[in-house]
């Protein structure tokens, strides 16, 4: 509950002056993400803490190291929540993570992403610098969009601080409808709900069967329940259902190395909603209404970003697998000079989470 | 590379017309003319050469040989947005995308549209009709206003704290780099790899590359929406049932507030039934399924009443809805009707801040002489006061623009910010190093650096460059007290 910038800055200014890499750290819970971390541990979790809510605004700021576990108790009194869903990680994760690593869980497509709800952050950049940007408001155009940059950037930018979020009231229902069938009829299916001005809030296919998820005012969802004529899967069988799965904790996510899946790597697409990835649709996770699949096993990185272009998006190596090698989408040359630059911006000693994104950066 | 030797204006011409047609370079000063400002017309600059072209390929050779000889570049929508971005650079080309009005596609599987800059943001919500789709950010200049401008200020409207801003509602764009380079950002999936240079692009005011495609996710349009409009004896009763409704879980589609000005100049031009004799007019619309908006109508109605509003009346048909919206949306040209000039400003603030915002905003207009009337996207704190003046009477644009700055000083202190959705631009750069120190303008332009060195995209806006912030540091406007003692409250 302590506010441990200065010392955050000092210990910055020290590695920038030794010319020593920092590895930044919060709850260490998404240590496997990303590619292998080196450097010197800098530990922000001591450095927590909700600094202002206003339930009546919408508007939460809290520090980087705030567990999300803290956060969404006190939002959960006022009957409010983190509408992007973030994987909690057994109670690791913090909010300055979560951001860096642009984690939402299976509302995302209707709800938006923590990307989309950050409204401001604050950072401790290469030179040591604590800034400013954003704000505690809903709509602010002023200056470059530094808040939403850092979502993603897995730390390479600065020592995220601080961050304000727009927060969102709790659905006052919410219930599960399934439907058995394949891969293929579902990602058709689920876009053509997604088209229907219905109150869904998630859709998922596994093995066999479609899961989709109606929130918001009670009577708009019984009413849809009873117009769709499926089956309702009953309410804690639901909840458990799309907590398992925000949280990354189906068996389909084990890394425990006694089941089948063994610790293979798990690749995670982002693509196109309707497009059919015909060799691996049947053995993925399909969520997010078909623009996030996931899927394991041991492939070519190569193939797989072949397969992850066709339909219209890329993929990442989300655990598993090589860690010192790439483990995101190729970049275009093109891009890859402008996020270097961009990088230097922020970081011109490169300091911070060096060669975690990227190897050449 | 850039190189030194200054082309001359024919010289910039004919390397022009050596791609583009003729007719769609433009150098003689009448043709011109109407390019020398934006919707903000007092601030005007002529430019040095205007060109339209029609591909992506002309586009490219236009901003390489712009590179090549350090020449800015000034690209333009439809001119209408409102803090002076797209104004002209007396040594520059503008650079106008007003050929790109095609829409590429309207994919009703995937809910998306591929669209040509140029494209009007009203254009695709009725191409996407016909599928019960429409495109959620709504800026009042919809009609008129491109969704390549949109994304350069991160455009809002009414819809935008339920359904989004600009920057939420964007898949991809094709963007050229100040070399004529094409990069994609973003994909057709929810996010990418890497640094998320999409986020960083929408509200970049044309300083860090020109967009020249864009794909966009559309919405199912709501099986049902209705509006409850209320009236209030004071601010402070309909700022408060603004902060009822939220807590009570409701999401509104839209929430605007009018003060007495503003009601009683719309209710003049539109004569949609506002109660004129009210201090403040609430307009919450609510959408969805016509079980939830039946749900979340009888709820609204219930808070209103228990905040103390003195006139309710909700829409029972879509033409009543739509009268009710009608003075809202015209309180810009109705205000227009009782002064010669207004100024629209654009400052966002904590929603709870508002009565003490207003109350100053009084006290200032006393101070200045100047009549204010205020319209307010009361959902998310978006605040625009329109300052009314008479451009003819010498001064008092002059002090308008004092008065307008002091308006977002006093945002910036409650802890809101200098502008919600209509850019920095030329207007509000010399508040930028209100909102912001020193230090995060040098990094703001480090940005700036990386998309472009030579700073000939869009120069002199957006962003001070930090000579210019400490001249604006030190020119300070003759100062008077804006009681900071409310701003602890914040």
């Amino acid at each position: 509950m302590d506010d441990i910038s200065t010392e955050l800055q000092q210990q910055v200014l020290a590695a920038r002056n030794d010319r020593q890499a920092l590895n930044i750290i919060g709850g260490g819970s998404k240590s496997f993400m990303g590619r292998k971390a080196i450097g010197e541990r800098l530990d922000v979790s001591g450095h927590s803490g909700i600094v202002n809510y206003q339930p009546v605004e919408l508007v939460l700021t809290a520090r980087a190291g705030t567990p999300l576990t803290e956060i969404e108790a006190a939002l959960a009194e006022n009957n409010q929540m983190l509408a992007f869903e973030p994987p909690r990680f057994s109670g690791m994760a913090t909010i300055g993570g979560t951001l860096a690593c642009n984690q939402s869980g299976p509302g995302r497509p209707w709800a938006g992403s923590v990307r989309d709800h950050v409204l401001g952050v604050r950072l401790i950049n290469g030179l040591g610098e604590h800034l400013k940007f954003g704000g505690q408001v809903m709509k602010n155009v002023a200056g470059y969009d530094v808040s939403r940059l850092q979502a993603g950037a897995m730390g390479s930018l600065g020592v995220i601080t601080e961050i304000s979020l727009k927060v969102l009231p709790k659905p006052a229902a919410s219930r599960t409808v399934v439907w058995d069938m394949g891969a293929r009829d579902a990602i058709g299916f689920m876009n053509q709900l997604a088209a229907r001005p219905k109150p869904l809030s998630a859709a998922c296919w596994l093995q066999g069967r479609l899961y989709v998820r109606l929130s918001g005012a009670l009577s708009a969802v019984e009413a849809t329940v009873k117009e769709w004529k499926t089956a309702e899967l009953a309410q804690n069988k639901a909840d458990e259902f799309w907590l398992q799965l925000g949280q990354q904790e189906l068996a389909f996510f084990d890394k425990d190395s006694s089941k089948d899946n063994a610790g293979m790597p798990l690749w995670r697409f982002s693509v196109n909603s309707a497009a059919n990835i015909p060799s691996l649709d049947e053995h993925s996770i399909i969520d997010w209404g078909g623009s996030q699949r996931w899927f394991r096993g041991e492939q070519d990185k190569l193939h797989m970003e072949s397969l992850a272009v066709s339909a219209g998006g890329q993929v990442s190596l989300y655990s598993g697998g090589d860690r010192s090698a790439e483990v995101m989408h190729s970049t275009p040359e093109a891009l890859q000079v402008i996020q270097k630059r961009i990088k230097a911006s922020f970081d011109p000693d490169g300091i911070f989470n060096p060669g975690r994104l990227y190897n050449w950066m | 590379m850039s190189t030194t030797n200054k082309l001359s204006k024919d010289e910039l011409c004919q390397l022009f017309r050596g791609f583009i047609a003729p007719q769609n370079v433009i150098a003689d000063e009448e043709t011109l003319k109407p390019y020398e400002c934006d919707g903000l017309s007092m601030y005007c600059e002529m430019p040095l050469i205007v060109v339209l072209p029609e591909t992506v390929s002309q586009v490219q050779d236009v901003l390489r040989i712009c590179h090549s000889h350090a020449i800015p570049v000034v690209a333009r929508g439809a001119g209408t947005g409102l803090c002076a971005g797209a104004m002209p650079n007396a040594e520059g080309v503008v650079l106008s995308l007003a050929k790109f009005i095609n829409i590429l596609e309207i994919n009703p599987q995937t809910r998306t549209a591929r669209l040509q800059p140029g494209v009007r943001n009203l254009a695709i919500s009725e191409a996407a009709a016909e599928y019960g789709l429409y495109y959620g950010p709504d800026p009042s200049s919809q009609i008129a206003c491109t969704i390549g401008g949109n994304v350069a200020e991160n455009s809002g409207g009414v819809h935008c704290l339920k359904y989004g801003l600009t920057v939420h509602n964007v898949l991809s764009v094709d963007m050229l780099t100040v070399e004529g380079e094409k990069v994609t950002l973003g994909s057709d999936g929810l996010d990418s790899c890497g640094l998320d240079l999409l986020a960083l692009i929408n509200g970049s005011e044309g300083l860090l590359g020109v967009i020249t495609e864009i794909q966009v996710k559309l919405l199912p349009i709501p099986e049902k929406a209705r509006v409850v409009m209320a009236g209030f004896d004071n601010v402070q009763q309909a700022g408060d049932s603004v902060g009822g409704i939220i807590a009570s879980g409701i999401i509104p589609a839209g929430l605007e507030m009018m003060d007495s000005y503003a009601i009683s100049a719309a209710e003049d031009f539109a004569k949609a039934g506002y109660p004129k004799e009210a201090k403040a007019l609430l307009l919450c619309e609510v959408d969805g399924t016509s079980e939830e908006v039946q749900e979340h109508i009888e709820q609204v109605e219930k808070l209103f009443n228990s905040f103390g509003a003195t006139s309710i009346r909700t829409s029972q048909t879509e033409a009543e809805r739509a009268l009710l919206w009608k003075g809202r949306k015209s309180a810009f040209p109705a205000v227009g009707r009782i002064s010669p000039d207004y100024y629209c400003m654009d400052g966002t603030i904590p929603r709870g801040q508002l009565a003490h915002v207003l109350s100053e905003m009084q006290r200032l207009s006393e101070y200045y002489q100047l009549r204010v009337a205020n319209v307010f996207h009361a959902g998310d704190g978006n605040l625009h006061p329109l300052i009314l003046f008479d451009a003819n009477i010498p001064g008092e644009f002059e002090k308008t623009e004092e008065f307008g700055g002091k308006i977002l000083e006093l945002c910036v202190a409650v802890g809101g910010c200098i502008t919600g959705e209509h850019g920095v631009g030329i207007e509000k750069i010399r508040q930028m190093s209100v909102q912001f120190t020193e230090l995060e303008l040098l990094q703001f332009n480090a940005i700036k650096d990386a998309f472009d060195p030579l700073g000939t995209l869009n120069p002199g806006k957006g962003v001070p460059t930090l000579r210019r912030c400490q001249e604006y540091r030190s020119i300070e406007p003759k100062e008077i007290n804006t009681n900071k003692e409310g701003a602890a409250h914040g």
